[in-house]
Parts: C-alpha cells; sequence; structure tokens
C-alpha cells in the first residue's frame, strides 16, 4: 500500500489546511497591532455564548449548508457552479411569487409551496448555464459568473419595478402575509421549556437544511442517478461508454445544485426578512465554494463546515464591540485564506503528508 | 433634440467611455496574457482592488503619486505571484484559487483600511499631489475652434490622465509582444500546447510566471487608476465587479489585443450611457430599463460563448496544470 489511510484524507489533512489558514489570518490580525487570540476568543463567545449568538451562528450555517451542498453536487458531476449568488437571488423571487400569491392559512402549507416556487427558480437559473455548457460548449464557470451580474440586474428592475413596495422609498416588496411566517427557534422550542433568544433568526429552515443534507447522501451515494453523476464525475469518457447520457447528467446536477443555492431564500427571504429585498444573499453563494471544499463535497463535512463559517461570521460581527479596531470583514480574510490552503493549495499540504506516510509505511 | 446638443452629448459619451474604459482595457490585457499561458484569472477583480487600496493609501501617507503607484503594483504582484504557486507550482485549481484572492483582496482591503485610517475601511480622499492630473495634448486650445474635429480632439482625445494614455499604448505593444516576438510566440504556445514546447527545452513553467506577473502589474496600473485618476480615494469594493466585466470583454475579443481594445471601449460605452441616460426612451415608444444597459455586457457575453454570434475557442490548454511527463 502506498497510499495513506482514509482518516488522513478526510480529517487530517482538512485540519492542517485549516490551521495555516487560521496561523496565515492571525499574522494579519497581529500585522494591523491587534492580539489573534484575543480576537479568536471574542469571536467564539459571540458564536456560541449565548442563544441568541447560537441562534444567528446558526441561522447564518444554513445559509452555508445549502449553498455549499449546492456546490458540491455540482462537483460530484465535475461542474464548478460559482453562480450560487444569482440563483438564490432568483430563487427568492419564487418564492415570493408564490408567498403573495395567496393569502396563506398556516405555514405549513405556505412552505412546500414556496420551496417548489424557490427551487424551480433557482435550478432554472443553473439550468440555462447547464444547457449551453452541454450542448454549445461553453465554459460553465464564465457562464454562471455572467449569471450572478444578470441576476443581480433582474433583482434590481423587479424590485424597482413590479415587485417595489409603492408604500417605501427601498427597493423591496411588501411584508409577506402572516400566514407564511416560519416558526423560528424561540417560537418551537418555548413549548419544550427552553428559553431561546427571541431576537435569533434561526428558524425551521435549518430542519430543512439538514434534512436537505441527508438527501443529498441519499441521491449520490445510495441511487442509481447519484451513482451515474459520481462515475460521470470521476471519468466523462468511461461514463458515456457506460451509457450514461452527458447532457442528462449536467442538466440534472446542475438543476439540482440551482434549486439548493435556492434553499437559501427560503431561510432569508421567507424566515427572517418576511419581503424580498435587493441584496439578500451577501456573498452566501460564494461562501458556499469554501464550505464545500472544507467538507470535502460529503454532506457530513458540510453540515460540520457551515457551522464552522457561520461561527466565523456571527463572531465577526461580535468583533465590532469588543474589538473595535478590527473591521468585521477580518472573516472575508480567514474564509479567503482557508478557499486558498484547502482548495488551491491542497497539493502543498498533501504532498509532505503523503511522503511521511509512505515514510512510516516503509519503516514499519 | 437639435444637432449642436446632439453633438454635445455624443462628446461627452465619448469623453466618459474612455474615462471608464481604462480599468477594464487593464484588467482585459492582463486576463489575455494570464489565459493566452494557459492559466485562467478570475483573480483580476482581486488584484485591482487590492492595488486601488494600497495606491491610494500609500499615496496619501507619502504625498507622492508614483510611491502609491509602486506600492498598488507591488499588491497586486503579491497576489499574482499566488496565483502563480497556486496554480502552477501546486498544480492546485486555478478557479478556485482566484475565488479565494478576491476573497482576500475584500477582507484585506477594509481590514488594513479600517485599522490604518480609521474610516471604516476607506482611505481619506487625496489632494492633487497624491493624484493623476489631467494630461492638455498639444494643441488642444488651439484647435478647440476647429469645427467638429477641434472639440473632438480638445474634450475626448486630449485632457486625459497619465494612465489612459498609458492603456491605450499597452494595446499596441501587447500585440506586438504576443504576435511578434519569440517570448510571445512561446507564451501562445505554452497556452495552446505545453507538451510541445517542453519538447522543444523551453521551460512551461517560467513563461507561465513572467504571464502571471504580467497580468499583476497590469491589473496594478487598473487598480491605481482606479483610486487616483478614475477616483479620488479608495473606497470599499471600489471595483465592484470591473474585473468580470473585462473577463467577459476578453471573451467577446476572443482572446485577441485590438479587440481587446473595441470589446472593452464597448463594455465602457455602455457603462457611460447607462451613468449619463439611465432610463432610455426610444421614440416614445417605450424605455429601456438601466438595468438592461448594465446587464447588456453580460449577455452579450453568454451569447457570444454559446457560438449564437460566431464562436469564441479559448486557448486550448487554459486552465489546466502542466505536469511534465518523466
Amino acid at each position: 500500500m502506498d497510499k495513506m489511510p482514509r482518516w488522513a484524507d478526510v480529517v487530517l489533512i482538512p485540519l492542517i489546511s485549516l490551521m495555516l489558514a487560521f496561523i496565515a489570518s492571525g499574522l494579519v490580525v497581529l500585522a494591523i497591532g491587534e492580539n489573534p487570540i484575543q480576537a479568536i476568543t471574542v469571536m467564539v463567545k459571540g458564536a456560541l455564548g449565548s442563544t441568541s449568538g447560537l441562534g444567528y451562528t446558526l441561522y447564518y450555517a444554513t445559509n452555508y449548508m445549502f449553498t455549499g451542498l449546492a456546490v458540491a453536487v455540482a462537483f460530484h458531476a465535475r461542474m464548478f457552479n460559482i453562480g450560487g449568488e444569482g440563483q438564490a437571488a432568483i430563487a427568492g423571487v419564487g418564492a415570493t411569487l408564490v408567498i403573495l400569491a395567496f393569502d396563506w392559512p398556516h405555514w405549513a402549507l405556505a412552505l412546500p409551496f414556496a420551496i417548489m416556487g424557490a427551487a424551480l427558480f433557482g435550478g432554472f437559473w443553473a439550468a440555462v448555464p447547464a444547457y449551453l455548457q452541454a450542448k454549445r460548449g461553453s465554459h460553465i464557470v464564465i457562464t454562471t459568473i455572467m449569471f450572478n451580474f444578470i441576476a443581480a440586474a433582474v433583482m434590481g428592475f423587479l424590485l424597482n419595478g413590479v415587485l417595489k413596495n409603492p408604500n417605501t422609498q427601498n427597493a423591496e416588496t411588501v411584508k409577506f402575509p402572516a400566514g407564511a411566517h416560519l416558526p423560528t427557534a424561540h417560537e418551537m422550542l418555548a413549548p419544550l421549556g427552553i428559553n431561546f433568544s427571541k431576537s435569533a433568526p434561526l428558524n425551521i429552515s435549518f430542519l430543512l437544511a439538514l434534512l436537505c443534507a441527508f438527501l443529498v447522501w441519499f441521491l449520490l451515494w445510495r441511487t442509481r442517478l447519484g451513482y451515474s453523476i459520481r462515475a460521470f464525475g470521476q471519468s466523462e469518457k468511461g461514463a458515456k461508454y457506460a451509457g450514461i447520457s452527458a447532457f442528462k447528467i449536467i442538466m440534472i446536477s446542475m438543476f439540482i445544485s440551482g434549486a439548493l443555492a435556492g434553499m437559501l431564500s427560503i431561510n432569508v427571504v421567507m424566515g427572517e426578512q418576511e419581503r424580498l429585498i435587493k441584496e439578500f444573499v451577501e456573498g452566501a453563494g460564494f461562501v458556499g465554494i469554501a464550505v464545500a471544499l472544507m467538507g470535502r463535497n460529503h454532506p457530513v463535512g458540510i453540515i460540520l463546515a457551515s457551522i464552522l463559517f457561520g461561527m466565523l461570521t456571527q463572531g465577526g460581527f461580535e468583533l465590532l464591540w469588543e474589538m473595535p479596531n478590527i473591521s468585521k470583514e477580518v472573516v472575508l480574510v480567514i474564509q479567503g485564506m482557508i478557499i486558498l490552503f484547502t482548495g488551491a493549495l491542497d497539493y502543498m499540504v498533501r504532498g509532505p503528508v503523503e511522503k511521511l506516510f509512505l515514510r512510516m509505511h516503509k519503516g514499519a | 433634440m437639435d444637432t449642436a446638443n446632439f453633438f454635445l452629448q455624443a462628446l461627452l459619451t465619448a469623453d466618459m467611455t474612455i474615462r471608464v474604459s481604462v480599468v477594464l482595457i487593464f484588467a482585459c490585457l492582463a486576463g489575455l496574457f494570464s489565459e493566452r499561458a494557459g492559466i485562467f484569472d478570475i483573480g483580476l477583480e482581486g488584484k485591482m482592488l487590492i492595488s486601488a487600496f494600497f495606491t491610494a493609501a500609500v499615496s496619501y501617507q507619502t504625498g507622492y503619486i508614483w510611491y502609491g503607484v509602486a506600492a498598488g503594483i507591488a499588491a497586486s504582484l503579491v497576489f499574482a505571484l499566488i496565483h502563480g504557486v497556486a496554480s502552477i507550482t501546486f498544480r492546485g485549481n486555478q478557479l478556485i484559487s482566484g475565488v479565494a484572492i478576491n476573497f482576500l483582496a475584500s477582507g484585506l482591503t477594509v481590514v488594513i483600511g479600517h485599522a490604518w485610517f480609521k474610516k471604516g475601511g476607506l482611505t481619506p480622499p487625496l489632494s492633487d499631489a497624491e493624484r493623476f492630473h489631467e494630461i492638455t495634448l498639444p494643441f488642444a486650445d488651439t484647435l478647440r475652434d476647429v469645427p467638429i474635429l477641434g472639440p473632438i480632439y480638445a474634450d475626448v482625445i486630449s485632457g486625459h490622465k497619465l494612465l489612459v494614455y498609458v492603456a491605450m499604448l499597452i494595446v499596441p505593444l501587447t500585440w506586438w509582444l504576443l504576435y511578434r516576438t519569440r517570448f510571445g510566440l512561446r507564451l501562445r504556445a505554452v497556452g495552446e500546447n505545453p507538451a510541445s514546447v517542453d519538447t522543444a527545452g523551453v521551460s512551461v513553467v517560467r513563461y507561465r510566471y513572467a504571464a502571471v506577473l504580467i497580468a499583476g502589474v497590469l491589473c496594478g496600473l487598473g487598480g491605481a487608476y482606479l483610486s487616483t485618476s478614475q477616483g479620488a480615494a479608495f473606497g470599499k469594493e471600489m471595483t465592484a465587479g470591473r474585473g468580470f466585466i473585462a473577463l467577459a470583454a476578453l471573451i467577446f475579443a476572443k482572446w485577441r489585443p485590438w479587440y481587446a481594445l473595441m470589446a472593452c471601449l464597448l463594455f465602457g460605452f455602455l457603462e457611460a450611457i447607462s451613468n449619463l441616460f439611465p432610463n432610455i426612451n426610444v421614440f416614445g415608444l417605450f424605455e429601456i430599463p438601466v438595468q438592461f444597459t448594465q446587464a447588456l455586457p453580460y449577455i452579450l457575453t453568454v451569447v457570444i460563448l454559446a457560438g449564437f454570434v460566431g464562436k469564441a475557442i479559448p486557448p486550448r490548454a487554459g486552465g489546466e496544470p502542466y505536469v511534465k511527463e518523466r
């Protein structure tokens, strides 16, 4: 055996990369004359120290689970979907149209239809680049980037036009009907006697995200379609020999990817804002790339990575109060470092670790 | 609208088109060098952003514009080097490396700027000595009275900042370097068929690094232009997607320098139009919303990329790390 054990690949290498990323970010904090240990303590305390902090952490984690799963499903078909940002935005329009169409009597009725609306719109926004890739050979990365910008323009057009609430100056829709209000963590946990923060935006979408993670796992590793997607991702030629249609795999995997990214709008638009605003995605689509990389494209890894990234985001806001010299954008630096070390510089970490295991193996 | 007024508006639009195209030209040519050598670069945006910040910050701190420009280019080069190490030496995914660079630039500019100037990530406004000045070309004022051509020369061609003319000169220089020198031939070959270049005894790694670093310098100039010529300070996320528009222009130009200039001017024209005339009324029949004009560069690029109007074929070895055969 000349390969390293599986645990090293799945646990050790991501941990080393993560540590390198944190060390590099720590150096940045040091360079601006602040104490990185103190900063990370403030962030962790802010993210986990209260039910309010925890509620925000898991709320952000919900977003990252959706976009991380979206990137991962596409990755398994060897498609780099960088368009989660735009897909989530357009999905928000889909969810909004459904929610505003009726005076929903109960959220349990509104939710499945809103999910369908979001999934259809988000999936469609990913399916167009997928079609162009499959049929016309346009590079999916470039097309999805372009679609992010086109989505931003569409949002601007709709929210300043037909969807705009005529009673405000802002580019936003009217408030959703009360019947479409999703239960928050506070409301769900109160009957159990747990007093969860009322201000935290955590809502039932968190459970939806966990369900999606399970469904993605089931799809990819327990169904024929999932097997085809992974086979196609491993070897396009091999898959073709096995009679798998490239067109079908690209279309389906990208549609699912876009639909998953679209679920973010259930959490943010339906669960928190309760109206559609212009820039509600706030970069979560791009964070999904980091989450998928960190989580090794596996649902379990993605759940863990999402919680880590949720902690970072929430902890970043906390810095504002405790260490005003460090701006919350330090989170972007940490995220960038994580993407750099776990993604682009993977080989730099992997090479030496592999060699080490090889030497240990020979020595034994 | 009468003719004289129309002419005045046209001059204004042309002048603004040039002003806003310059950033795109620098970034687009940066992408051209990189991608022609087989290295995808979606980190153009991040490199320009970090340069825009350091140019403004150092220029403000030292009171001397050229120190600023040098710092901006140096910062952009550091990012280019990271991209090179990740995608050439460690054969990492070039797209992911680009995403990382964009994240780092968005974060670092604000974190450093916030700690440095205490203005929430902005730099203080730059004074005259810390910016580039408008250059009046010879005879611009005397020729202004010549009908039609006079105002075009005086108001559109003359009166720009130094970096505008630098950008216009770099286009033919790029063409000459790529198509008329040995360096350029090899650089293009590295992006098309690295194995054959390697067989000929030329180092693929060295040419790819050269291309990535040239891209770093050009992005550095683009960023410097943004914060000291087009603007007069650094603002958070001031590149505002221009690195991606440049990428779109590169595809639109099918990876060729002169076409790149044309594509950047076209996209710059669309930006100028959306700034000057937000909602265009077409003969009183319907209105073109400003968002459509803003999205047009991206829509055009998708159409071109899909091959509905001419086919854009990228360099063949683009995005693939080169592994030397043993």
